[in-house]
C-alpha cells in the first residue's frame, strides 16, 4: 500500500505495518484477530460501531485474519460477519494501539 | 427510476451470470479483491486509475470515459450491473458515472461482494476477454451533479445530506475509521446540513433497505420532499450510495451528488463550517 491510499475511502491491506505517517501519540488504533474455534479466519467483515451503535468504518480481515481501524478514544463495538458465523467485541479504546479479539460461531 | 430498474439481487445475478447482453463489473479501489477472485464473466473498473484524471482532480471526461468502456468491451446496448466491496460505495459511485455519461441501462448489485461472498456463491480468477466496442457517451448530465459554488448557496435554501458517520459530521473524526486520520482540511460539516449516515440505508449484509424504511429514515431525519437535495460525504462515494438511495430507488426528482465533498468543501477560504453534532443555521 502507498500513501495515497489516504486520498481514497477504500480501507489499506490490513495485515500491512502501520505506515511510517502514522503517529502513535495522535492516532488511536484499533486491532485484532477475527477466530472461530481459536483459527483466524480470513475473508471476515468487521465493522466499527460507535458508542450509540451507529456504523463508523468497515474492513476486511487479512488471511491472517487481521483487522484495524483508526478510531479515536472512547467505547466501541467490533461486529463481525463471516461464514463462520457473527460475533461482537467491545473495546474501551485510548490513544495508541489497541488490541481486541472477536470470535465469532454459528 | 424504481427498485425493479435499479437494483437485481444476488440470486437473480447468479441466474443470470453469462447471458448475453449482460455485463458484471467489479468495481473496488483494492483491485486484489477482483484479482483473488470475482464473479464468472465480470470485468473490472478501477475508480482511482480508470474513472478520475491522473493528473486534475476530475473524473475522466467524455472522450476518455468512451475509450475506456470501449476497451472494455461494453457496448452501449450492453445492460451493466455493478458491484463491490465496501458494501457498493465504488459501485454506486461507478452506476452515478454511468448515469452521468447517460449510459442507458444500469443496476447493481443488491449487497456487492460481501452478500456474495457471505452467500458462498461462486467466484473465479479466470479473467474474461471481450472483444472492443465502439463506445459512445453523452455530454455529463450536470442535473445530478453539484459544485462547490452550488453547495454554497444551497445552505438554508435545499437539503443538505451529511453521509458521513456521526463523528465525521460533529468534527470528531476527519475521515473513516479505516483510514488514519491526519488531513490538510478542517473538520465539521456544512451549515444546514442534515446527517443521515450512508450506512442507515443499508442492511448488515450490505443490502439496500426497503423503500418504505428508507422514506420513513430520510423523513424522520427531516429531509423535506418539496426542496431539492444535495448529498455529499469525503470523497463522494458514500454519497454516491445515499444518491442511489434516494434518486433511484425513492424516485426523488432532483437530486445531486457533491463529489468535490468534505475534501473540497473543509478546504475552501472563507466558508461556513459548523462543528458538533447539530446541523447549525445558515
Amino acid at each position: 500500500m502507498t500513501a495515497t491510499t489516504i486520498s481514497t475511502c477504500g480501507a489499506p491491506a490490513q495485515a500491512a505495518p502501520l505506515p511510517a505517517s502514522v503517529d502513535l501519540a495522535k492516532e488511536t488504533v484499533i486491532t485484532g484477530v477475527v477466530s472461530a474455534d481459536g483459527a483466524p479466519v480470513a475473508g471476515a467483515y468487521v465493522r466499527l460501531l460507535d458508542a450509540s451503535g451507529e456504523f463508523t468504518a468497515e474492513v476486511v480481515t487479512s488471511d491472517e485474519g487481521v483487522f484495524r481501524f483508526f478510531a479515536a478514544p472512547g467505547t466501541w463495538t467490533l461486529r463481525a460477519l463471516s461464514r463462520h458465523g457473527n460475533g461482537d467485541a467491545v473495546v474501551a479504546a485510548d490513544r495508541g494501539i489497541n488490541e481486541a479479539a472477536v470470535p465469532v460461531s454459528l | 427510476m424504481s427498485r425493479d430498474n435499479a437494483l437485481v439481487s444476488a440470486d437473480w445475478a447468479e441466474k443470470n451470470l453469462g447471458q448475453p447482453g449482460l455485463v458484471f463489473v467489479e468495481v473496488d479501489e483494492d483491485t486484489s479483491a477482483y484479482n483473488g477472485g470475482h464473479l464468472p464473466g465480470a470485468i473490472k473498473i478501477d475508480w482511482k486509475t480508470e474513472l478520475q484524471d491522473q493528473v486534475r482532480r476530475d473524473f475522466v471526461n467524455k472522450a476518455q470515459f468512451e475509450a475506456l468502456l470501449s476497451r472494455k468491451g461494453v457496448a452501449n446496448d450492453d445492460t451493466v450491473i455493478l458491484y463491490g466491496g465496501n458494501n457498493n460505495w465504488f459501485a454506486a459511485y461507478a452506476y452515478w458515472y454511468f448515469k452521468l455519461y447517460g449510459h442507458g441501462q444500469v443496476k447493481l448489485l443488491d449487497g456487492g461482494r460481501k452478500k456474495w461472498e457471505l452467500d458462498n456463491r461462486p467466484l473465479v480468477t479466470e479473467v474474461p476477454n471481450r472483444a472492443e466496442t465502439s463506445y459512445t457517451a453523452q455530454e455529463q448530465d450536470l442535473t445530478i451533479r453539484a459544485f462547490r459554488d452550488e453547495v454554497v448557496a444551497a445552505i438554508g435554501a435545499k437539503n443538505l445530506i451529511d453521509v458521513r458517520s456521526p463523528d465525521e459530521y460533529a468534527g470528531r473524526l476527519l475521515a473513516p475509521a479505516h483510514l488514519p486520520q491526519e488531513q490538510s482540511q478542517r473538520a465539521g460539516h456544512i451549515p444546514t446540513a442534515l446527517s443521515v449516515p450512508w450506512s442507515k440505508a443499508a442492511n448488515e449484509d450490505g443490502t439496500f433497505k426497503s423503500d418504505d424504511d428508507l422514506r420513513a429514515l430520510y423523513a424522520e431525519a427531516g429531509l423535506d420532499n418539496g426542496k431539492s437535495t444535495i448529498a455529499y460525504c469525503r470523497i463522494g462515494e458514500r454519497s454516491s450510495h445515499t444518491w442511489f438511495a434516494l434518486h433511484e430507488l425513492l424516485g426523488e426528482a432532483d437530486v445531486k451528488n457533491y463529489d468535490g465533498s468534505w475534501t473540497e468543501y473543509g478546504s475552501l477560504v472563507g466558508v461556513p463550517i459548523a462543528l458538533g453534532d447539530e446541523p447549525g443555521k445558515a
